[in-house]
Parts: structure tokens; sequence; C-alpha cells
């Protein structure tokens, strides 16, 4: 039985975070509107309203497609894909066809599945979204569909991949790739939930070390991390399934049905429509003079990849916790924030509070990094008391907690709390002293070489200072006494 | 003083004046309507009510001092496929019956803003789909000329309106010579602007990249004088051009001497009517006597435009003809079971039989297989057609030619045979295949009595040189207008 080899290439939709339309002047935030109140005669298709595009979602297209390496055409031409549907209603979606905005770029995979690996792309093209289809299910007089025009004519991009992927798990990471630098760029959320990032993929299978692509099937409605990688290793098994038993892959566009884990077929090469594009007479072509592209390249900020490389140079972070922080860029920015100034040790610890408790508080309560509610400049206080021996990690998390939730400046809550490391020497040798004269037995093991009565020492020690000590200076004090 | 006979310019002056009332104008026209109407047929719909009402805004403004507007009590006609706000806009099609516009086209706000009076929406073929104004789900419109005519088409309703008095002037879309071809079968001056020269925002689209909507005067100036109203750039159409807009009815003064005319050998060929070539020739002559400079001239690739037109046309057509499915507006059938038999019915009941064709036609050449060898192709004829009209450009200022091949035809002569109706546009086609600007302008009649057009075509934008000569030769050629009431 020989082995296969999964093949896929993605293609990716964006929504742009634009103001408004693509096409005309409707705000874009209909999602959380009431369906029918972002619209106007342009995108409910009346008679003689006219397209005209939205520089804003131009530019922010031409930012995603140089972020991701792309070349951008001097002149590309908006087409019209015609099918009739309710949700569309001029019965064309205005898109781009023989002539995208930008063609051959590529991204690079980051640590984990593939380091390194480069996933070219094949073009980038920019399109309005269709309406959103309502059915209200009922009896069988009452059952209808209702349209809902607010989304319709919202800016996307579609990314489309050449076929370099080969397993789920590349696939998911060049997903969450492609995400992180969107988002980085401000071009869109990306929120999948949402629907503000969708994904469709080719898969094809083919005997492991061929170079041939074997027979695809596009499946549709993958709307998360999760649901790629689960439909391509579902997909991969159906289709060896088929190979495995001698039959031919069907060409066919199928489902992802996320609840009952499993594809179904939605329509065969044959039933696949016939979309007449030609170029849209109501819209000159876009041309893309240099210093416009240049200018809007200049403005691009530093990408993922090359700011996880400045932080791990910069601040010594190791490669989890640069891979981490740069996930957002908004973390990213408080990371930076919080460690200007401070010496590695510091940033360091600065760089474990934001990966570990903030992150968790953030993820809990929902919140994006620039909305915290520790400013970064304290978070980096409270990590300067770390690394200055003044506080201990733990004391930290609770300080932290305390400043999540009351506020206030790190040395005060400290202080406040009475967190602060005892690492006055006097001090400590007094707490010494007496937990030796209250373990004559132990103080004689350790002087006998038995080192494990340490902990035993430094344990009674501590209880004496209520856990304030610096419990690596009281180990160097108790090491001292034994040798005396 | 101002009458129904004036026309716009003398009527903006008089009631700009004070010497008449915007609504005597409008009242002397009603007049005319309920006189000519009945035989002609010109609108689909007077609005009586809504002009009596914005001429008495007119008078009202005047009244309290304000200036008036350049249209000022101009009472104007407007093809039904150019919107204005609340009223049914139908295209003259069963499947708009009853659809409101919910906004003023451009050309619409433009001709409010400068205090017009828009009297009606007027008759056309079908989505502007015709060359007689027999394709309309309405009724036909005749030509007030000799009513066993036709007005021409599609802007048939607005020309019939202008040369019976029943406004002072009308808007009217040409794509293919819709506006044009009517003109000079009803003896009206009919201007298609260049492309990009007026704004296509609320006209309802036929052929996007070939629509231009012009107006319909009896006289040059007035059509000078709305064009210089309804022309320049439109932040809602991105086909609009930037070009700055001259004073049209300026320019007219400027007269014909020192334009050079070519003659276009491929436009006086058998089937032409001799009665029409006789008297585009005499016209021409004509302005040779006023200080033209004449000479022939070579459009080779004219007889590849009505063939690719055809293509261009529909397949356009067919894309924008795609919404009118009866899901959000217009026609929609009660009957309809499931999704397919909702569009199948409103679009097979709501379409007449000429529409369907040209759809048919567009959905065909757009298919996958076929793109290459039509869409394709008669965009690589039309590119042939601009250079032909570019390299004559070089040579002279203006072209010279008839405007439709024969004077109006008779009702029913052409609606069995879809080429030769289409044949009627074989002169003004190459126009919007290029994009320039032309006119057509009476000429004289024919022994039989119906007027004759001489169409003068000019490059991209330069309408003024058009105005020029047609002003210069109306001026030495007065053309007749017609009586109060029709002959009995």
């Amino acid at each position: 039985m020989p082995g296969y080899e999964m093949v896929v290439g993605l293609e990716v939709h964006v929504q742009l975070a634009t103001k408004t339309k693509l096409f005309c002047a409707c705000p874009t935030d209909g999602s959380a509107a009431p369906p029918n109140s972002r619209i106007c005669p342009l995108c409910t298709g009346q008679p003689g309203t006219l397209p005209v595009l939205n520089r804003s979602a131009v530019e922010l297209a031409f930012q995603t497609a140089l972020a991701l390496n792309c070349q951008i055409a001097p002149v590309s031409v908006f087409a019209r894909k015609s099918y009739f549907y309710p949700d569309l209603p001029k019965a064309y979606q205005i898109s781009q066809y023989e002539r995208p905005f930008a063609t051959d770029g590529w991204l690079e995979l980051p640590a984990g599945e593939a380091p390194g690996k480069r996933i070219r792309i094949r073009r980038i093209h920019l399109e309005e979204d269709a309406g959103k289809l309502l059915h209200a299910a009922g009896s069988r007089e009452l059952d209808c569909s209702w349209i809902d025009f607010n989304r319709g004519g919202v800016p996307l991009v579609e990314i489309v991949s050449e076929a370099d992927l080969r397993s789920p798990e590349e696939t998911a990471s060049y997903l969450k790739t492609l995400k992180e630098i969107v988002q980085y760029i401000g071009a869109s959320r990306c929120d999948m939930e949402k629907g503000e990032m969708r994904c469709d993929a080719n898969i094809s299978l083919r005997p492991a070390g061929s170079t041939v692509l074997g027979t695809r099937a596009e499946i549709k409605n993958l709307n998360s991390l999760r649901a790629v990688k689960d439909a391509l290793a579902h997909e991969f098994q159906r289709q060896k399934q088929i190979l495995d038993s001698g039959a031919r892959v069907a060409q066919e566009t199928r489902l992802w049905d996320p609840d009952r884990t499993a594809t179904a077929a939605m329509r065969s090469k044959e039933e696949a429509e016939d979309y007449r594009y030609f170029p849209d007479p109501d819209l000159p072509p876009l041309a893309a003079g240099a210093a416009w592209v240049n200018e809007l390249k200049a403005k691009l900020p530093e990408l993922p990849a090359a700011r996880r490389a400045r932080l791990r140079k910069d601040f010594g972070l190791g490669a989890t916790d640069a891979e981490v922080l740069t996930s957002q860029r908004a973390l990213a920015d408080y990371f930076e924030a919080a460690a200007r100034g401070r010496r590695p040790p510091a940033a360091k610890t600065a760089a474990n509070l934001i990966a570990t408790e903030l992150l968790a508080r953030l993820n809990a309560e929902s919140l994006a990094a620039d909305c915290a509610r520790i400013n970064p400049a304290e978070l980096g206080a409270l990590a300067d008391l770390v690394a200055d021996g003044a506080l201990s990690s733990r004391g930290a998390k609770t300080a932290f907690a305390a400043m999540w939730e009351g506020g206030g400046a790190a040395a005060e809550v400290v202080a406040a709390l009475g967190l602060a490391q005892v690492s006055d020497d006097g001090q400590l040798r007094a707490w010494v002293a007496a937990a030796l004269a209250a373990n004559p037995q132990a103080l004689a093991d350790l002087k006998a070489g038995r080192s494990q009565a340490l902990g035993a020492l430094v344990g009674a020690a501590m209880k004496l200072s209520r856990g304030k000590a610096n419990p690596e200076l009281l180990n160097c004090i108790i090491r001292e006494s034994a040798r005396a | 003083m101002a009458t129904a006979e004036s026309g716009a310019c003398v009527v903006a002056r008089d009631v700009a004046r004070g010497h008449i009332s915007a609504e005597e104008v409008l009242t002397e026209h009603l007049r005319r309507i309920r006189a000519w109407e009945p035989k002609v047929k010109a609108f689909i719909r007077v609005m009586e009510g809504d002009a009596l009402g914005a001429a008495r805004a007119v008078d009202a403004k005047r009244g309290r001092g304000e200036k008036l507007g350049r249209l000022a009590g101009v009472p104007i006609a407007v093809k039904d496929n150019i919107l204005v706000r609340g009223v049914e806009t139908t295209c003259a099609s069963r499947i708009l019956q009853g659809h409101l516009a919910s906004y003023d086209a451009t050309v619409t706000q433009r001709l409010l803003a400068e205090d017009a009076v828009i009297i009606g929406k007027t008759n056309m073929d079908e989505f502007a789909m015709g060359s007689s104004t027999e394709n309309s789900s309405c009724h036909a419109t005749r030509n007030p000329w000799d009513t066993a005519c036709v007005p021409g088409g599609s802007s048939g309703g607005s020309a019939a309106a202008v040369a019976a008095g029943l406004c002072a002037l009308a808007l009217g879309s040409d794509t293919g010579g819709s506006i044009r071809q009517p003109a000079a079968f009803c003896g009206v001056a009919g201007l298609k602007p260049s492309y990009g020269r007026v704004s296509r925002h609320g006209l309802v689209a036929y052929a996007s990249s070939l629509d231009q909507v012009g107006p319909l005067a009896r006289s040059v100036a007035d059509a000078a004088l709305a064009l210089s109203v309804i022309a320049g750039s439109d932040p809602m159409d991105s086909t609009c051009a930037a070009q700055p807009v001259p004073d049209y009815l300026k320019e007219l003064e400027a007269g014909v001497k020192g334009l050079r005319i070519g003659i276009p050998k491929e436009y006086f060929l058998p089937g032409l009517d001799p009665e029409v070539e006789t008297a585009v020739r005499a016209a021409v002559e004509v302005l040779t006597g006023l200080g033209a400079e004449v000479r022939d001239i070579s459009l080779p690739h004219t007889r590849y435009a009505v063939s690719s037109y055809y293509i261009v046309a529909p397949c356009e057509a067919s894309s924008n003809l795609a919404r009118f499915d009866g899901i959000r507006y217009g026609r929609h059938s009660p009957q309809a079971r499931d999704l397919g038999e909702a569009y199948e019915l409103a679009r097979g009941e709501g379409f007449g039989p000429e529409v369907k064709r040209r759809i048919m036609l567009g959905t065909y050449a757009l298919s996958s297989g076929y793109y290459e060898a039509y869409y394709a192709t008669a965009q690589r004829a039309r590119a042939l057609i601009k250079a032909d009209f570019a390299a004559a450009f070089q040579q002279v200022d203006l072209i010279a030619t008839p405007t439709a091949p024969t004077a109006a035809f008779r009702l029913g002569e052409k609606t069995e045979d879809p080429v030769a109706m289409y044949l009627s546009d074989v002169f003004t086609i190459p126009s919007n295949m290029a994009g320039n600007a032309s006119m057509s302008v009476p000429c004289g009649l024919t022994r039989s009595g119906l007027p004759i057009g001489l169409q003068l075509i000019a490059d991209c934008f330069c309408e003024n040189s058009l105005l020029r000569a047609a002003a210069a030769y109306e001026c030495a050629r007065p053309f007749p207008m017609l009586p109060e009431a029709p002959r009995a």
C-alpha cells in the first residue's frame, strides 16, 4: 500500500477594515446592526446606480499584498462575476478576474511546523461581499428566507496560495501566520467567528514522492483553524479510501460540516457555473502608480517575523516568548513599552509576566492589549522589582493581580501588601540563627554533608520571615553557617 | 414674449425677467399636450400636478427676489429611463411597472437646481432597445410629422414631444443612436455627448460603456444650454470625466468659419436613400458657403460597427438587466413556487421580445468558450473604429454624415425584421463605439414631408465644434415648426 502525500492550496477571504463599503458610502458595521439598516440604492442593486471605488479599501488591499511580498499590478481590472442568487442584488459580483491587483507573493512559516518554509501566493484580488440569507424555519407555509444586505458590498480581498501546503498542521500554520500579518498591518480584524476571515481549501492526494498533481476537491466553509485541520484530515482519509479502492477522486466542491465532522458533496465539475466574467464597464481600470505604492509600502509597520527576530536580539527573549508576544501587534507594542529602557533581566521578567499573567487576564475579559488595566510602564516597574531581588516571582503574581483589580503603582502595591522581599543581611542572619538553634539535628546533618537537610533549614528560616526572606540569600547564609 | 414655440433659452430669459410666469409657460405646453398627445402618445406619464407645483415654486422664488436658474420655468420632458425621485420609472418595461425611483438621477438634480419644470416621462423602446419606440410595453409613439410613421427610437417619446412643442426641451439617452436617429426623424436637434461628458448616475443602464444622456431641442442654442447644465464630473459616476465644462451657449457665436469638415465615403453607399443623400450634401454645401473647409476622408472600419455593437451592447445589457429578478423591486410573480420559478416568471413575463433577444445574445456571447470569439473580437473591432476616428480628427475638426439612411419609416414596417431595424442605426453606432460627440440637426424635408437629419461628429469633448457648426447651419437654413395642433 503506497503512502500518500497531501497537496493543499488555500483561498482565503479577508474582510478589509474600512469604515465604508467598497463601492458606496454605507458603513461596514452592519453585522452588529439591525438587518438592512446599512444599505443604500447601490448596495441593494437599484436601477441607475453606479459603483465608485473606495480608496482606503484599495490602500488596505495593496498593503496586504505588499506585506505578503506580492507584485502590485500597475493596472488591474474589475470584472463582473454573474450568477443569480437572492443575496447578490445586481446578479453579478464585482471582483477581479484576468487582471488581479497583486500576484507572485510568498509567506514564510514561523517556528513550529515546517519552520522557514515559503508558501507562494499566486494572486490577490479585491471584491465585494454578498448579502446574507436568513432562513426562517417554520411550518411549510411560513417557510421563507429573509435577506440582510448590510454585508452586501463590504470589501474583501481573496488571497490565493499555490498548492504548496503538505499537511493539516502546515496549512493551519500558514493561515495563522497570514492572519497575524493581516492583523498587524491593520488591514482586517480577521475575526473568523464573525466571518471576517473565511477559508476554502483545494486538496488532492498523490503517492509520496510523485510530482504529478492528483484530482482535487474544493472544500468550503472552513471557518476556524480547527475546521481547517479537521476537514483536511478527514478529506485525506476520504480520498485515500477512494484511491486505495482503485477508484478515482471526483473533481467537485464539498462543504465542511463541523457538527458532523464530515464533508459532503455540493456540486460536481459538470454542474460548475459559468460566471460569464467580463470587465466591468462602470469602473475604469485601477492604476497603481509607483509613487503611491511606495508610499503605502513605507507606511507598513514592522511585520511579525521581523519583530520576533528583533525582540529576541534586543531583549534576549526565548523563541516561545517572542512568538507569543508578537502574535498580536498590540501585545508586542505593550511589551516594548514595558521593557523600554530596562535591563535584560527585567525585560525578560516583563515578557514572562505579559505572556502568562497579562495574556490570561486579557483573554478572560476579551480585551485587546491596548485596553489592559495595567499600563506598560507599571508592569515594567514591577519587573524591575523582581530583577532587583526586591520581589519574588510569586509576590509579583500577587502584586499583578492587585494592580489589575485595583490599579496603583507597582512599588506602592508591593509595599501596601507587604510583598517586598527581605534581603537585609542582618535581618536574614537573625532568622537563620533562630532556625539553626531550633533545628540542631538538621544542622548536624548538613555539617555531616547530608545536603538534603538544607531544605528543611531554609524552610524553617523562611517560616520565621513569614515568607518574605530572599530565598537565595537565605541559602547562602545557611551554607556559610554550616561550614563555620 | 415666450410661447410654447419659443424654446428653452427664450423661456428661461423671459421667466427670469418676469415677462411671463413659469405657470403660464407650463399651461401653454399642457394645452399643446391636450391637442397633440392623443395622436402622438409621446409620454408614458404627464406629470401635470407635480409640474404645476414646480412652476409655482419657480414663480414664488422670483417673487421673493431670488436669482433664478438657467432653466427657469423651462418645461422639460425626461425619458423614462432617467430617474426622477418619487416618480414611476419603468423604462417602458412591464418588469418595472409601479417602480418608484428612490433618488434623482444626477442629470435630474442638475435640471432641478436650475429651476427647470419636469413636465413628464417620455415613451421609449423598452430599456432603450430599439429604433422606433414600437418596443414599448406601454404603447407605440407616433411621429408628429406623419402619425403613420415612427418617431424613431429609442428616445422617440422625447423627440416627438419636442417636435410637437409639448415641452421646451427633453432629455434622451443614446447608446447606438437613440437620441440622434429620433431627432432626425422628428426634425429636432439631438446631441449625444462624448462618453464621460454627462453623468450616467440615475440613468437605467442598457450598455454601460456606450450610454450617454443628452438633450433634444428645437434649436441648437437650446441643446447647448441644456448641455451646459447637465455636463460635468460627478462623484457618483467613475466614468464621468473631470473635463471642465465650457459655456456652450457662448461658444456658438464663434461660427463655422475655419472649421475643417470631413465627408467619409463609407457613409454614402448604396442603401442610402437618395433624398437623404441630396439633403445632406446640400447641407454640407451650405456649411462650405459659411466658411467651412470640406474634404473627403475615410473611416475604413465603419463596416464592423453594427456587428460589433450587437455583441458589445447585448453583452453589457445581459449583465445590466440581470438585477431585474423580481426580488427586491419590480414585477414579482405570486405563482412562483420556488426560487427558479420566481426568476423565470418575473423575467419571462416582465421582459418584451427584443429585450429577451438581446439578453440571450449577450449571455451566449459571454459564455465560457465563446467569449474570445465574440466579446473579445468585438472589442478589437471597437478599437479599430476608435483608431479610424482618431486618425480622421488629425485632419478635420468635424465629420458630416446622414444621421440615418432613410427618413422615418412606417409603423410596423420593420418590426418583423430585427436586422433591418438594427441597420437604421448604421450611421450613428460608430460614434458610440468610439465614445466621441455627435449630433443631428434637421436639414430639410423629404417630398412626402418627413424631416431629414444631418449628423455632425466631433472628437471627444469637442462638443463646442459640433454646436458651432450646427448653429451656423440652423441660422442659414431655419427649420419649420409644427402647428399648435395636429392637422385634422
